[in-house]
């Protein structure tokens, strides 16, 4: 088995990430190895079902990490925990320096402004239409006037390749547009972290292609650092750049998708070479 | 779930969810959009029921006394039983009683698919807050909206009650609205109206609270809808009893 996350190195000074929030291009300033992410320790439960024990892991700045593991297991979990939908029991969760598992709702809505998620069934809200959908969070972090944010909505539509829906109900699109749908109103705002639950989970085999290209490209083009929860190992080897497996409460292993491949622990193994397909309880 | 544990629990939540949902209500700007949208959908499209279900009320309680007065000479006391029962008890109970079972479930079921589907995580994740942009529209629209549907049930079912104690004990319908407006006093109608902002509050704060925990797919949005029926039924027949006897102890 190897070894969980590698130290991060002299753990980046907190103060030094979080200058200037407001500023796109700081992104590119920092040092690319710099660790903007870090679970320490944490442990949850719910009830009777402990989901974590001793959950450790660090992401870096510009990187994409996968997040693998079998079904349960509380890969959602870990990522809700990061944006603080989930209070973990103990633990902490620092994200640009700063421990979120500490913050109120409002000191929260500035992490949920740089770290943004796309829920694995895309959760659009079916009351609204596709365009009310990508404004909502531009309302509610105030980015402007209404001809702003229609030029925004556009310009986020234009990204995910769905250009014109604005004025379609999420009842109307299929599976792999809510999904892109889903994808633009999660960029909207611009953030520099995108958590993906599950986001090829589903789809048929182009449209899978198709949004593993869409994350490819927004990771290239915006640099934007990504955490991607995903049973799909085309996922896995189009987009990664060190993945990360959850394993009986914690996270088990860290490297690159080729270190998996060949790692001497089995069952991460076996998940690599044959996706869900050969996932048993007993490979262990 | 243990039934005492439970329950204590269940009280704790939704003291906290109230709390909150006070917090929310009474910080602006507020999002008086959302209100009108479930006053529309809760209150106004509730009347036909409201309605349905008083008329004939009145006109059963009218029946019922103006044969069972009948034996002590007392017929004629119909329309003040009638009038008092309805506007003390009946209006209130029965409309909160019909309309938390529209209302309440339809709140669960919607809440309810939004928990499933993640809708709720994604208010938050989006930047908003769930309790101001679910919970305190529907709050505040069921306490304002159940009051009026009441004195609308109060209205109807005293018309139902005159029109059968006319055709049973043959009064004119000018002396059965007199002798029902003369019965009924102010302290009357505060009573059941006022049992009735607390019935619309809880019928929203307990479908809300339901159907924002629910968990389990589509199966567990049924079991939750079913939940909310019984629990808002029960809540509003036994804090019947508590707030009869405070708002006795204060109007008499
Ligand atoms: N809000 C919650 N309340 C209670 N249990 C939960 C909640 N969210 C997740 N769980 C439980 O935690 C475990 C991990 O869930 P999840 O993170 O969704 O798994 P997955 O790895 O498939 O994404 C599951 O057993 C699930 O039932
Ligand atoms: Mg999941």
């Amino acid at each position: 088995m190897s070894a969980s996350s590698p130290p991060p190195g002299a753990p980046a000074s907190p103060t030094s990430v979080v200058a200037e929030p407001e500023d796109v291009r700081r992104r590119h300033q920092g040092d690319p190895g710099e660790v903007i992410i870090s679970f320490r320790d944490v442990h949850k439960a719910f009830g009777d079902k402990v989901v974590y024990e001793g959950l450790s892991l660090d992401i870096r700045r510009g990187e994409t990490l996968t997040v693998i593991g079998g079904s349960g297991v509380g890969k959602s979990v870990c990522l809700k925990m990061l944006i603080g939908l989930l209070k973990p029991d103990r633990g902490e969760i620092l994200a640009f320096g700063q421990d979120v598992t500490q913050m109120d709702e409002a000191q929260l809505l500035g992490v949920r402004k740089r770290i943004a998620m796309l829920f694995q069934g895309a959760a659009l809200f079916d009351s609204m239409t596709v365009a009310e959908n990508i404004k909502y969070p531009l309302r509610e972090h105030g980015w402007g006037t209404e001809v702003e944010m229609d030029r925004r909505v556009e310009e986020v539509l234009e990204t995910v390749d769905l250009p014109g829906v604005q004025q379609l109900k999420p009842s109307e699109l299929s599976g792999g547009m809510k999904k892109r749908v889903g994808l633009a109103r999660t960029i909207a705002v611009e953030p520099e972290v995108i958590l993906y639950d599950e986001p090829t989970t589903g789809l048929d085999p182009v449209t899978i292609r198709r949004i593993n290209g869409l994350i490819l490209r927004l990771q290239q083009r915006l640099g934007v650092t990504s955490i991607c929860v995903t049973h799909d190992m085309d996922t896995v080897f189009t987009v990664t750049d060190r993945l990360a497996m959850v394993y009986e409460r914690h996270i088990a292993f860290t490297g690159t998708p080729e270190e998996a491949k060949h790692s001497d622990f089995r069952f991460l193994r076996e998940f690599v070479k044959g996706g869900m397909g050969t996932l048993d309880e007993d490979l262990t | 779930m243990s039934g005492p544990a439970t329950f204590f629990s269940a009280i704790g939540e939704l003291s906290i969810l109230t709390a909150r949902t006070i917090r929310e209500f009474l910080r602006p700007p507020w999002e008086l959009r959302l209100w009108v949208a479930q006053l529309d959908q809760g209150g106004v499209q509730s009347w036909s029921i409201t309605v349905l279900t008083a008329v004939f009320t009145g006109m059963v309680m009218a029946s019922q006394f103006a044969i069972g007065l009948e034996p002590f000479g007392a017929s004629l006391y119909t329309g003040k039983l009638v009038a008092l029962g309805i506007v003390r008890e009946l209006g209130p109970v029965l409309t909160a009683l019909l309309v938390g079972g529209r209302v309440g479930a339809g709140f669960t079921a919607e809440l309810g698919s939004m928990a499933v589907t993640e809708q709720i995580d994604a208010i938050r994740a989006l930047g908003a807050n769930p309790i101001r942009k679910l919970v305190v529209p529907r709050v505040v629209a069921m306490t304002i909206a159940l009051p009026l549907l009441t004195i609308l049930a109060d209205i109807v079912g005293c018309l139902g009650g005159v029109l059968i104690t006319m055709v049973e004990v043959g009064i004119t319908f000018r002396f059965g609205m007199e002798q029902m407006i003369e019965t009924v006093h102010v302290h009357d109608m505060l009573h059941g109206v006022g049992k009735s902002a607390f019935f619309g509050y809880f019928i929203a704060i307990i479908s809300c609270w339901v159907g924002m925990g629910t968990r389990g797919g589509t199966e567990g949005v049924g079991q939750a809808t079913t939940r909310t029926v019984v629990w808002t039924s029960i809540t509003i027949l036994v804090s019947d009893f508590f707030l009869t006897r405070i708002f006795l102890t204060l109007y008499g």
